[in-house]
């Protein structure tokens, strides 16, 4: 079984703030963690691995330290890293990432399964998995929530639907991205870590994966931010005051509207 | 490329603190872009003298844009139902089209859709492309992908919109990609610019701590998915008229490789709480299973639903569809009042646009406490049933 995790490393939330005042970000060195979901991802493949055997690579595009979550990742089971990574890359949206992604996942060679978190915490698109199997021509299954089966023809998992979940059914290959609830993923061992300290990172460049120019960064992103700002202010915080009664009395009529 | 013009640079650092990605540095007294830069544009406006660019940003797609025109509303059906949020982007499809002066049209897919489609026209449409078919009663990627897709290509509309939900965040993304079309996610406002028809869609980013405008300025249609609840359907008017069309479905639309086995609708708190006005969040402050019962109360007494914090879906007093926050789901409802939950950024992130924040908690500096509206210090074991019975009082 060749699987092939998909991740990406984004800036920590908590550190991230618009100063609605200034308008600048307020940002107390921003930290990069792997996206969440993404650990998830990483989990599941590994846990395949080990009832199924075959191997682990996690695909990461960034910037050159984005080298970091993979031997994360490597730490906590993956077998092998591959970073792509160009300048050339920079403003792409989910368009050209999920077409960048598709032209390493090509490099890399054979693969049954591909997975992604349901979204990055940084963007919160979701788009990108979606993406990468279309480019690849695959069938893809977002938000799975569980895997039931799997063996080396198909996979059987249920996938989180807003009024519940569908049980679905699908043969390799396929990709499918995962939500928080699939499994809970490992810390890293003591063996994981020698080993992500040894491990070789592949780092590839536009070229070496053979990707168009015009498809990728800015120029083969259709869409293109052309404003950010800080989301609008709420109220003055307001506390109640008086004895619990009095509160939940106050409350009450303040909530009138909603009764 | 963002290009620094080392003429007009007085490395004053207003571009490093407004980088997002700590991508830029000042290094001996001029400002350095390094690699983790997304050229994400937001350093160019505050520079005061003007000496940031971004460079090469030439499109080669030479599209005609003119030759797309209308909009474009996906109306998502499951299990015999009209999605509410379809309504809604029935409202603001609306006002885009009239500003465009073009036609509004619904896309129906699903199977058993009744009288739908007439409902549609009632609630704004123009016209309605329904694909009611036995092969489309559950939804698959690939089939109701399929299905969009071709109308699309059809009849080139310049915007086309869909639900932030499970379906539309799933599939959508497909579509847009084999059309090579800009889609932006998760939209809580949009605009359209009379003269060239520029969709301005706007969004929450890194939790709700920003919000970015996005265009899309060389290619159609411009697709986005609208967060439920924050746009305004109309009133239902049978007076108003429209054309149904029945697509003409071919073999290979309806073939999928993802095989349904079932579809399970969750009986407890069954509700989807996006799309509820009033949530009553619950966190670990409800120290057990009993005690988040009180939550279901008051949100019975409110006739709400039920949110919960990552702590209490992790502990599994309730499922993860009911977490609000970055690694669950956000929500916008009228009302949220928060219970003994103490207001991490992951949790505020999901809630913060609700309209009034309620929240009740016994530590004065909760941070809960630096978004909400009205805030009572206190026991929640005291409040909640005190709340519950003032409110079960009110509404008798
Ligand atoms: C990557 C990542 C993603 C995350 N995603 C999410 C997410 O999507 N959603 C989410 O919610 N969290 C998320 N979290 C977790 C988040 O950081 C917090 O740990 C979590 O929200 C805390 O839940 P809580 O407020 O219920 O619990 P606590 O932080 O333990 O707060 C309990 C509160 O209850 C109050 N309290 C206790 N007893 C009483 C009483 N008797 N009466 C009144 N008040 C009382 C306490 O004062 C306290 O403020 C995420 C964390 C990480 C690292
Ligand atoms: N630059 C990237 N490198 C590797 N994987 C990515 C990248 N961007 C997105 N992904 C994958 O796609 C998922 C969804 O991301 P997004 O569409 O950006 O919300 C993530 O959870 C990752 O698995």
């Amino acid at each position: 079984m060749k699987i092939i995790v998909c991740i990406k490393q984004v800036p920590d939330a908590k550190d991230v703030r618009l100063d609605p005042e200034t308008n600048t970000l307020a940002r107390e060195g921003v930290q990069s963690i792997m996206n969440p979901y993404d650990q998830h991802a990483l989990e599941e493949a590994v846990r395949l691995r080990e009832e199924l055997g075959g191997e682990v690579t996690v695909l990461s595009m960034g910037p050159p330290q984005a080298e970091d979550v993979l031997r994360q990742a490597i730490s906590c089971g993956a077998d092998r890293g591959v970073l792509i990574s160009d300048r050339a890359f920079a403003g792409a949206d989910t368009w050209a990432t999920s077409y960048t992604l598709a032209k390493a996942v090509n490099k890399i060679g054979d693969f049954d399964l591909i997975l992604c978190g349901k979204q990055a915490i940084d963007g919160d698109t979701a788009q990108v998995g979606p993406g990468l199997a279309i480019q690849l021509d695959i069938p893809f299954l977002t938000c799975i929530q569980k895997v039931r089966k799997a063996n080396e023809k198909e996979i059987v998992m249920e996938r989180m639907m807003d009024d519940g979940y569908d049980v679905v059914a699908v043969d390799y290959p396929v990709l499918l991205t995962v939500v928080k609830d699939l499994n809970e993923p490992r810390v890293p061992s003591l063996k994981g870590k020698m080993k992500s300290k040894k491990a070789i990172i592949e780092v590839l460049s536009a070229e070496d994966v053979g990707a168009d120019s015009s498809c990728i960064g800015l120029a083969g992103s259709p869409t293109e931010v052309v404003d950010v700002f800080p989301p609008p202010p709420r109220g003055e915080r307001a506390m109640l005051t008086g004895t619990i009664d009095e509160q939940v009395e106050q409350l009450v009529e303040k909530l009138a509207v909603y009764l | 490329m963002l290009i620094v013009d080392n003429e007009l640079c007085i490395g004053c650092g207003i571009c490093v603190d407004n980088c997002a990605f700590a991508a830029i540095e000042v290094v001996d007294g001029l400002a350095v872009v390094g690699d983790a830069c997304t050229l994400c544009g937001s350093c160019v406006d505050t520079c005061e003298v003007e000496a940031l660019t971004i460079e090469g940003a030439e499109k080669n797609v030479q599209m005609d844009l003119a030759s797309w025109s209308g909009v474009w509303v996906y109306c998502e059906f499951r299990a015999g139902k009209l999605a509410p949020v379809s309504l809604e982007l029935l409202g603001i499809g609306r006002t885009l089209a009239d500003a465009r002066s073009v036609k509004l049209t619904a896309v129906l897919i699903g199977s058993g859709t009744d009288d739908t489609a007439e409902n549609l026209i009632g609630y704004g449409a123009d016209i309605v492309y329904r694909a009611d078919n036995s092969a489309l009663e559950y939804f698959t990627d690939e089939t109701y992908g399929a299905v969009l897709t071709k109308l699309i290509q059809e009849h080139k509309p310049e915007v086309v919109l869909a639900g932030a939900t499970a379906i539309g965040r799933s599939f959508i993304p497909g579509v847009a990609n084999i059309l090579g079309a800009g889609l932006t996610a998760d939209c809580t406002q949009l605009a359209i610019r009379g003269n060239d028809g520029a969709l301005l869609q706007t969004r929450p980013a890194f939790g709700g701590n920003i919000m970015a405008t996005i265009e899309c300025p060389s290619s159609r249609p411009q697709m986005s998915t609208v967060r439920p609840k924050v746009m305004k359907a109309l009133e239902f008017d049978v007076e108003r008229t429209g054309e149904i069309r029945d697509v003409e479905l071919e073999p290979a639309q309806l073939q999928s490789k993802v095989r349904v086995i079932e579809s399970v609708v969750s009986e407890l708190d069954n509700v989807n709480i996006q799309e509820s006005d009033i949530l009553v969040g619950g966190g670990r402050g409800l120290e057990s299973e009993k005690g988040f019962e009180l939550i279901r109360e008051l949100a019975k007494a409110l006739n709400g639903a039920v949110a919960a914090s990552r702590a209490v879906v992790d502990s599994g007093w309730i499922g993860y569809p009911h977490q609000v926050g970055q690694t669950g789901k956000t929500v916008a409802p009228k009302l949220y009042i928060a219970c003994g939950i103490s207001g991490a950024i992951q949790h505020v992130a999901g809630m913060q646009s609700a309209d009034t924040i309620v929240a009740i908690n016994r530590d004065a500096d909760a941070p809960i406490f630096n978004v909400t509206d009205f805030g009572i210090v206190g026991d929640l074991f005291e409040v909640l049933p005190k709340l519950i019975s003032s409110i079960e009082g009110r509404r008798k």
